[in-house]
């Protein structure tokens, strides 16, 4: 099962990487991993996507939450939430297929970046699913590069994490 | 809170910070990026440091001194090969939740990352051994995270923490501030328990018909043994030890009956197997204690009382967490049990305990008494009997580890000393110096192997420095005992690399380093032997014991089988 835990953690040099130790050292699984400053530059916020029993994603919570650099820890999987991803993908584009991508894009909600004579970069955001759904509609030698986020996610409503 | 008008430098804060923390000892070992410190050291007298032979020595020392006090132990070693050197000891320390603060020296703050001459990334290499590290980058920050070392290191599940200190931190300056308290809003561990959750528990403890407690390190580190004692006598129930738990409750006791897991008694770890209710009171599930987790407790209620969270189900799923420091919660617990209206069933504890004795009966422990070639358990008898029960032992890894848990009965916590979690060979020797020097009145066995000792024999030079007079008593089966029981049992008798050729002569061998050595080699002359090493109270004494090679640990519960499926000695073996 996948499970979205958002972290806030003191910003200090080092605090990812124990993060990301105790996962290679516990033998969790971490699909992706996002992180940066909040409005409090002490304090960085991740978002870090695992998967697992629940039994696997509690012990998760818990040796995260006992991580000294740990302010809090939050499964966003327990409450309605939103989850974005931001895609950057270069495509070569040519000859008729540069309409037929360029409509797509529009499909998608996407936006093209950058244009040369045979190539187009684009910007979408959306959950991972629709990331991949857009991946999945283009031939795959036309794609030459992908680069992916990894999810930010966020609890809907007013209530708010906070160190 | 102590503060100085005038501006000083790194390495005399780092000094006043120790002075000011209260610490008496200081084990540790020079080099260049430490210098200054030592320089600062050499200047006082309120901290008394010693000098130990190995940095491995240092952080088994500083151990030892913490598991025999309950105070933190602290460590002072220079960068690079100083700093690895003490990883051993530090994973020690980790795994069996000790108190030390480890200040490794590291190379200066512009040559960080450079490769510099002595420079090892001390934080990452430490990072998955240590409650938590700090690099000091500014030496205003020096005295707060020497302040936040202590408080981390000593609070909720306790554990060792590193402070990486360069070597131009130590010869900046600053006004010295030392903060009586320290609040950190990432770090708050829990204390007292979810009443609820107690009193549920409460319910389920006194409904019981089979019970049992089973109880760990986290009641020796957590100072609960008067709370445990009282909840045990109250109840009237069978209790047993982890490894790391002997002590807690008074191994001399009727309702004590002995440590459970891989060699713990008949008794011990059949109760386990066919208990209603199990509580499990700072006690961690550990592979070597539950045997086969799908035959562990299969009948059983489990409530679990631990101060870590990620310690409860985590091996075992646990029906009553109490997450809580163990004091708080059986001091909350035994008050319910005073106010509730309901009594243990008398009658099921009585047909119980005739179960139990009915298994005591079969005498798990037993051995031929009557051999001439000395049998490592009559050594240890024979201490436990000569040290009327109330030495401090510290012992290595191996059979005679395992043979002192089983024969010293413990009347009182921190006094048996040794490394459960690890299991590091080495240990003992310098674990005995930091314990020797926290009680210089009272008696300190170190139990060893041939092949554990000279792991860190070195260390025989800072008891000769310090006049360390520790009882040293080696149960040489010229084997790495362990390793050939295994190899008995799994191998097929082929005893690969693990017989101990070329031995040295043990008794030269502490002579030569200015102690007394002596080998005794028939069981008669044992008890002489104790006796007179214990009357030569200022010296350290190394007791040769030249004993059965083919003795085997028994019962054991080989990896992988449950409780219940026991090997006991072979003449004993149960049909
Ligand atoms: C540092 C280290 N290396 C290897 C081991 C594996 N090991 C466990 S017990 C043992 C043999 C110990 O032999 P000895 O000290 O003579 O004790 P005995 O078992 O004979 O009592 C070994 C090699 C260990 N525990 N620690």
């Amino acid at each position: 099962m996948r499970h979205i835990l958002s972290l806030l953690m003191e910003n200090e040099s080092g605090a990812l990487s124990r993060v990301s130790g105790l996962f290679s050292a516990r033998g969790f699984n971490i699909e992706s991993l996002t992180v940066a400053p909040t409005e409090d530059p002490t304090v960085s916020r991740m978002t870090l996507v695992t998967s697992g029993s629940d039994e696997i994603v509690e012990q998760i919570t818990k040796h995260l939450n006992k991580l000294v650099d740990v302010i809090k820890v939050v499964d966003l999987h327990e409450s309605v939430h939103i989850e974005r991803e931001l895609m950057l993908i270069k495509i070569s584009a040519e000859g008729d297929s540069r309409e037929e991508i360029k409509r797509l894009v529009d499909i998608f909600r996407g936006r093209i970046i950058d244009v040369t004579d045979s190539s187009y970069i684009v910007e979408m955001t959306g959950d991972g699913d629709k990331l991949d759904a857009f991946i999945r509609t283009l031939d795959v030698k036309k794609i030459l590069e992908v680069v992916r986020t990894g999810v930010s996610g966020i609890a809907r409503g007013e209530k708010a994490i906070k160190a | 809170m102590s503060k100085t008008k005038e501006k000083i430098r790194g390495a005399e804060i780092f000094v006043r910070a120790l002075k000011d923390e209260g610490v008496e000892y200081v084990f540790g070992y020079p080099g260049g990026a430490v210098l200054h410190i030592y320089d600062a050291l050499f200047k006082q007298d309120d901290v008394t440091h010693i000098l130990v032979r190995h940095e491995q020595g240092a952080t088994h020392a500083a151990d030892g001194y913490a598991r025999s006090t309950g105070k933190p132990g602290v460590v002072l070693v220079t960068s690079g090969p100083g700093a690895t050197n003490a990883v051993t000891g530090i994973a020690t320390a980790h795994l069996d939740s000790i108190p030390l603060v480890v200040f490794t020296g590291q190379v200066a703050t512009a040559l960080i990352g450079n490769d510099a001459f002595q420079e090892v990334d001390a934080i990452g290499i430490t990072r998955p051994c240590v409650k938590h590290n700090f690099l000091v980058k500014d030496v205003r920050d020096l005295a707060i995270t020497i302040k936040k070392a202590f408080y981390i290191a000593t609070t909720g599940r306790p554990g060792p923490v590193v402070v990486d200190i360069p070597k131009d931190v130590t010869a900046d300056s600053c006004i010295y501030e030392y903060p009586k308290t320290v609040e950190m809003r990432s770090y708050r561990p829990v204390v007292k328990g979810h009443s609820g959750q107690i009193k549920k528990a409460v319910n389920v403890i006194l409904g019981a018909k089979r019970p049992m407690l089973y109880t760990g390190g986290g009641v020796i580190l957590g100072e609960a043994s008067e709370e445990l004692i009282e909840l045990t006598r109250m109840l009237g129930y069978p209790i047993t030890n982890t490894l790391m738990g002997l002590g807690a409750y008074p191994g001399t006791d009727r309702q004590f009956i002995g440590m459970l897991g891989m060699h713990g008694t008949y008794e011990a770890n059949m109760a386990m197997h066919q208990c209603d209710v199990l509580v499990a009171i700072g006690a961690r599930f550990d592979d070597r204690v539950t045997g086969d987790l799908e035959k562990f407790c299969p009948y059983a209620t489990i409530i679990h009382i631990d101060v870590d969270p990620s310690s409860i189900s985590k091996n075992v799923p646990v029906d009553i967490p109490i997450v809580g420091d163990v004091k708080h919660v059986l001091k909350d617990m035994n008050r319910y049990i005073k106010e509730s209206d309901e009594k243990p069933d008398a009658g099921a504890l009585a047909d119980w305990w005739r179960q139990i004795q009915e298994w005591q009966g079969i005498n798990c422990l037993r051995y031929d008494r009557k051999s001439t070639i000395i049998k490592p358990q009559y050594v240890i008898e024979k201490i436990y009997e000569l040290t009327k029960g109330k030495a401090y032992i510290t012992s290595d890894v191996g059979q005679h580890q395992m043979w002192a848990a089983q024969f010293y009965k413990f009347d009182q916590p921190r006094h048996w000393i040794n490394s459960g979690g690890l299991g590091t060979m080495g240990f003992g020797l310098p674990a005995a110096m930091g314990v020797k020097l926290a009680h210089p009145d009272e008696t300190v066995f170190c139990v060893s192997g041939e092949a554990s000792l000279v792991m860190c024999i070195q260390e025989l030079s800072t008891c000769k420095q310090y006049g360390l007079p520790i009882k040293i008593a080696i149960l040489n089966n010229r084997y790495m005992g362990m390793v050939r029981q295994w190899q008995e049992f799994f191998y097929d008798r082929r005893y690969s690399h693990s017989y101990m050729e070329a031995l040295p002569d043990f008794v030269k061998l502490a002579e030569s380093f200015g102690h007394t050595g002596i080998r005794v080699e028939k069981t008669a002359d044992v008890e002489g032997a104790i006796k007179q090493a214990l009357a030569m109270d200022d010296k350290l004494v190394l007791l040769d014991f030249i004993t059965d090679q083919t003795e085997n640990v028994y019962p054991m519960v080989a990896a992988g089988k449950g409780h219940h499926e026991m090997h006991l000695s072979p003449e004993r073996e149960l049909a």
